[in-house]
């Protein structure tokens, strides 16, 4: 297969040759050959089961790798989705952003004034400084989704892999987000972003495709309708559409438990 | 204030033996009030009522046998745990099933045990306390419950915070969830062995989830929370002695009836004010 190789070139965080995820030593996800860059957006998509949530688990170093080779060259921070998270909790943004500190910390020690002001800081980056004190559960979609991208901040980790973070965002809440993405890659990041929106992907320049195996990693010119369809099986169909012509969408992924 | 009314308020108090329930109930209260924040979000109910009524046979079986009633909870608190995790494994049974019918065969050994001709008088006070008759070491234990919930959920709190509010995610965070988990239940069994002498069998749970919910009402931080939590949990210890020495009513029960009946009046206030707030901002429709 190809390599089209990363679009930016900046230095590597991550580099997988032949890698294989999953779970109890049973392989649910094959042949990841994937090299990650500072300044990179990587699209990561794939029909759901398709081994990106077991992809970020190998990442982050909580499920061993079951065959090939994986690089680290960075720190894993991860963005879940926000729907996950419990919202009748009582926290305010301030709260759930300063937890990314707890990794850096003695178990007995709790965060100190300067990971709270951190914390601060790193909701202002996200455009949140008026909303630190809310409770987060009466944030909207959007901004719960930026607290959880302030939280990987503090972690300051330079590799953010982000589960489906555009799901149920609406177009102004997705276009920020969009916005602080594209900051964070000019910042020197390396972003992982799991999606089902394969404009999107084509928009950020580096895609890789899963589903059960690795399908394609490249350029957005990888993008073939071959690729989507192995990617989504037959999940495919022609829209015609006023604007663009006919082009092939990839219908509403279903959310299951993960 | 009228001598009267101090005379009531401080009538009650005038035995050590009263004085002693206070501050067992008080100690109580406080350990009980900031655990069961927890307990609540980590959906732990459930659990604390049943490990507290599977580890009645423990209780009754120390008694029997004349041994410290804390290592026959300690003991009946075990063979629960295990009874539980094995009946979880058992195919085509679902985990409250199981859990279920372990603490409802258990429950039923310890009342069996009790009402055998050997048993010591006393199947009531294990059942429904008997915080009347504390001795000091039930009040050193009680203090030492304080003690121990309080530094061992300050200690955890930031951890317990990460895994309650999203638990898949926490391990990315660097906080492995099964550690936090086996704290707030070595806290819980703790808080149930000392608690259940004083508060009984059956009404232990009352202290760990009534000030809890009650709390959660009206509060919107977990720090907030966990101190209302404790107050009302103390102060409703307090009234339902009150109610005890005025009413002459069994004291844990007046002291779970009163938790209960502050959570209900917090609860319908809460919702009446809600109710009028709403049709105050109505528009009015012609």
């Amino acid at each position: 297969m190809p390599d089209h190789g990363p679009v930016s070139g900046g230095d590597v965080l991550l580099r997988a040759q032949g890698l294989d995820c999953g779970y109890a030593g049973r392989a649910v996800l094959t042949g990841v050959e994937l090299t990650l860059r500072a300044g990179d957006r990587v699209a990561v998509l794939g029909p759901n089961g398709g081994g990106k949530t077991t992809l970020f688990r190998t990442l982050l170093g909580e499920l061993d790798p079951l065959g090939g080779t994986l690089a680290l060259h960075e720190r894993c921070a991860v963005v879940p989705q926000t729907e996950r998270s419990r919202l009748d909790f009582p926290v305010s943004a301030t709260d759930v952003a300063v937890m990314g500190a707890v990794s850096r910390l003695p178990w007995w020690r709790r965060p100190s004034r300067a990971d709270r002001r951190l914390a601060r800081e790193a909701l202002g980056q996200v455009g949140l400084s008026e909303h630190a004190d809310r409770t987060f559960g009466d944030l909207s979609g959007g901004q719960r989704q930026r607290v959880l991208v302030a939280r990987a901040l503090v972690q300051d980790a330079p590799i953010v892999l982000l589960d489906e973070p555009f799901t149920g965002l609406d177009a102004v809440s997705a276009e920020q987000l969009e916005r602080l993405l594209l900051s964070l890659a000019d910042g020197g990041r390396g972003l992982l972003i799991a999606t089902h929106d394969v404009e999107q992907a084509r928009r950020w320049g580096t895609v890789l495709c899963l589903n059960k195996r690795q399908i394609a990693f490249g350029g957005a010119d990888v993008l073939t309708r071959g690729v989507l369809e192995a990617t989504y099986g037959g999940e495919i169909v022609n829209v015609d559409c006023a604007v663009h012509g006919g082009h092939p969408v990839v219908l509403p992924a279903h959310h299951h438990e993960h | 204030m009228s001598l009267a009314l101090l005379h009531w308020l401080t009538d009650p108090w005038a035995e050590a033996l009263t004085r002693r329930a206070l501050l067992e109930v008080v100690l109580l209260g406080v350990s009980g009030g900031a655990l069961g924040c927890w307990l609540l979000f980590f959906n732990l109910a459930y659990s604390a009522e049943s490990l507290a009524h599977a580890l009645l046979p423990g209780l009754v079986g120390a008694a029997l046998l004349g041994l410290p009633l804390l290592l026959g909870g300690a003991a009946g608190l075990l063979v629960a745990a295990v009874a539980v995790a094995v009946a979880g494994r058992i195919p085509g049974l679902d985990r409250d099933t199981a859990v279920a019918v372990v603490v409802t065969g258990l429950f039923g050994l310890g009342v069996l045990l009790a009402l055998s001709p050997d048993t010591p008088a006393g199947l009531q006070g294990l059942l429904f306390g008997d915080v009347l008759g504390v001795s000091d070491g039930d009040l050193l234990l009680a203090s030492g419950l304080v003690l121990v919930v309080l530094v061992g959920l300050s200690l955890a709190h930031t951890r317990l915070l990460v895994v309650g509010f999203d638990r898949l995610s926490a391990p990315g965070l660097g906080v492995r969830p099964l550690a936090v988990d086996v704290t707030l239940l070595v806290l819980l069994a703790a808080a149930l062995l000392v608690a259940v002498q004083g508060l009984g069998n059956l009404l232990v749970v009352a202290v760990l989830m009534a000030p809890a919910s009650t709390a959660r009402l009206v509060t919107r931080r977990m720090g907030p929370m966990m101190l209302a939590s404790g107050l009302i949990a103390v102060g409703s210890a307090a009234g339902g002695l009150y109610l005890s020495f005025y009413a002459g009513t069994a004291a844990g029960a007046s002291i779970a009836g009163m938790l209960v009946a502050v959570y209900v009046v917090i609860a319908a206030g809460g919702g009446a004010a809600g109710a009028l707030r709403r049709a105050l901002t109505r528009p009015a429709t012609a």
